[in-house]
């Protein structure tokens, strides 16, 4: 019996818990963005609606919600309609194997950073898919950014990430956060972890890579056209692309759920916080680079970077044996 | 349960295959082949080789087929294009290429019809034999027997690379010699 319990906590409970935790995570944070961003820009934020304003997300809610569900009568409906589905499914997907505690992990992948590497390079779909169904010029132009920014740094994303790999020797994340407990991989790894980081902001393509969105330039890129709650979907897949990365860097690099006194669950939700902070400040603090500039940078600095911090950590790993 | 899993994941692969050859629109035959992509994802998948699984999501469908999708969205006209896919498509002019696909489906059937009697495989119980091939495995054999491979693939990849900056290179052009590092997409 206590077996059957086991497993239906194991099987549905902690996904389903999980699940409804995040996406709530990925709704509320878009309240703390901006109650944040307005502190670090002198104003106040929405501190209206509830203590603090925290049911602003709520109004927010019911306000998308009942919005007209408009598909522009010139878009390739199906895909119009596919498009903000696909980056909600592959953000949820990409935490099921994250570990957030010991135990607390949907999916026990032994290759959990393949995993990882194909769903990211699988949620460009949804960005493309809604420039070219949008049927509209600026919605395209964003599609076209997103879609060479995206592949870019993706390259150096796995690059930096096979460091990981050499030193931790497996490719499961679970393993990677318990060779960690001696000794943070941000230490053994500090070059990898600050490549990381870059294509990390560029594939969950936030400011200052937002590219795809650029507000002043392409009025609001690949989701021009869209409104309601298919914007809404976009919106909270953004976020939960940043929830997302912040949890990776902190399995990485940052040891994961391990840290003295406290509960590990609360060590993890404590570091991933940190890091949707830092996200937040990114964008108060530094400007849009142009969109050349973002594709030279990744390619002329921070491949040959990504190769070099490679083959060092290799023959490190390699030097005792020989 | 492996053998399901395995004809469901097939025969996605060959209905989207078939639509990525007769979809009018472009954009989505080539959302159709992703599909497919994935469909052989989950096959290699399913006979015990992960990293070849992540490997055709990674790069293909990820890579190959975002381009692809990239090139045909700048140069798809909407209706105009639409017209013009619709006037080249002919069954008439596919009729060999069906025949030929319908050779290959009987000799597939057949030889899964084989499989389908254990017997004929000794002392194995289902459809197939299944041992997952670890990354590390790989990696030995990779580096080991077929290092020689490894190495013409990469001076084979490093050569068309070079080939297509050759081609992408901007001829020098004195009327537009100011037109330097203006390459805004």
């Amino acid at each position: 019996m206590s077996d059957f319990l086991g497993d239906i906590t194991g099987d549905f409970i902690i996904p389903i818990v999980i699940l409804v935790a995040l996406l709530l995570a990925g709704a509320w944070s878009t309240w703390l963005e901006r109650r944040i961003l307005a502190w670090w820009q002198d104003r106040l934020g929405p501190n209206r609606v509830g203590p603090f304003g925290l049911l602003q997300v709520v109004a927010d809610m019911i306000k998308i919600f009942t919005k007209e569900d408009w598909i522009p009568p010139f878009a390739d409906k199906v895909l119009f309609v596919i498009a903000p589905m696909i980056v909600m499914i592959m953000m949820m997907l990409g935490f099921a194997i994250i570990p957030f505690a010991p135990g607390i992990q949907i999916a026990h992948f032994d290759n959990g950073l393949l995993f990882l590497l194909a769903i990211s390079s699988l949620s460009v779909y949804s960005i493309m898919l809604a420039g070219f169904s949008s049927n509209s010029k600026y919605a395209l132009l964003g599609a076209m950014r997103t879609a060479a920014q995206m592949l870019s740094y993706e390259v150096f994303m796995g690059l930096a990430i096979m460091g990981i790999v050499i030193v931790a020797d497996s490719f499961s994340l679970s393993k990677i956060v318990e060779a960690q407990a001696d000794m943070w991989f941000i230490i053994a790894q500090p070059l990898g972890f600050f490549l990381f980081l870059f294509a990390g902001i560029a594939e969950s393509h936030r400011a200052p890579f937002d590219l795809p969105e650029a507000e002043t330039e392409i009025v609001a890129g690949f989701h021009t056209e869209y409104a309601s709650m298919k914007f809404g979907m976009f919106f909270i897949g953004e976020y939960l692309g940043v929830i997302l990365i912040s949890a990776l860097i902190t399995t990485l690099y940052f040891g994961g759920w391990q840290g003295p006194w406290l509960p590990p669950l609360l060590w993890f939700i404590l570091k991933t916080s940190f890091f949707v902070l830092f996200f937040i400040l990114l964008r108060a603090a530094i400007p849009r680079p142009r969109y050349d500039q973002l594709m030279a940078f990744g390619w002329y600095i921070l491949l040959p970077l990504a190769l070099l911090n490679l083959l060092v950590t290799a023959a490190w790993q390699l030097a005792p044996t020989l | 349960m492996i053998e399901v899993l395995f004809f469901i994941a097939a025969a996605v692969a060959l209905i989207s295959a078939a639509m990525t050859v007769t979809a009018h629109n472009a954009v989505h035959g080539l959302l159709y082949l992703v599909v497919t992509m994935l469909a052989i994802s989950l096959i290699f998948f399913l006979l015990g080789s992960p990293f070849a699984a992540a490997l055709q999501v990674i790069v293909y469908a990820g890579a190959i087929m975002v381009l692809f999708i990239f090139v045909t969205m700048m140069l798809h006209q909407g209706e105009k294009s639409l017209l013009e896919e619709k006037q080249l498509f002919q069954i008439s002019g596919s009729i060999g290429a069906f025949l030929l696909s319908a050779v290959l489906l009987v000799e597939l059937v057949y030889v899964l019809a084989g499989f389908a009697s254990p017997q004929l495989i000794n002392g194995s119980e289902g459809y197939f034999t299944i041992q997952t091939i670890t990354v590390k495995e790989l990696g030995i054999q990779l580096y080991g027997p077929y290092q020689l491979l490894v190495v013409i693939a990469a001076m084979m990849l490093l050569s068309a690379l070079i080939s297509a900056i050759h081609i992408a290179r901007r001829q020098k052009n004195p009327m537009q010699a100011d037109e330097e590092g203006d390459q805004t997409l």
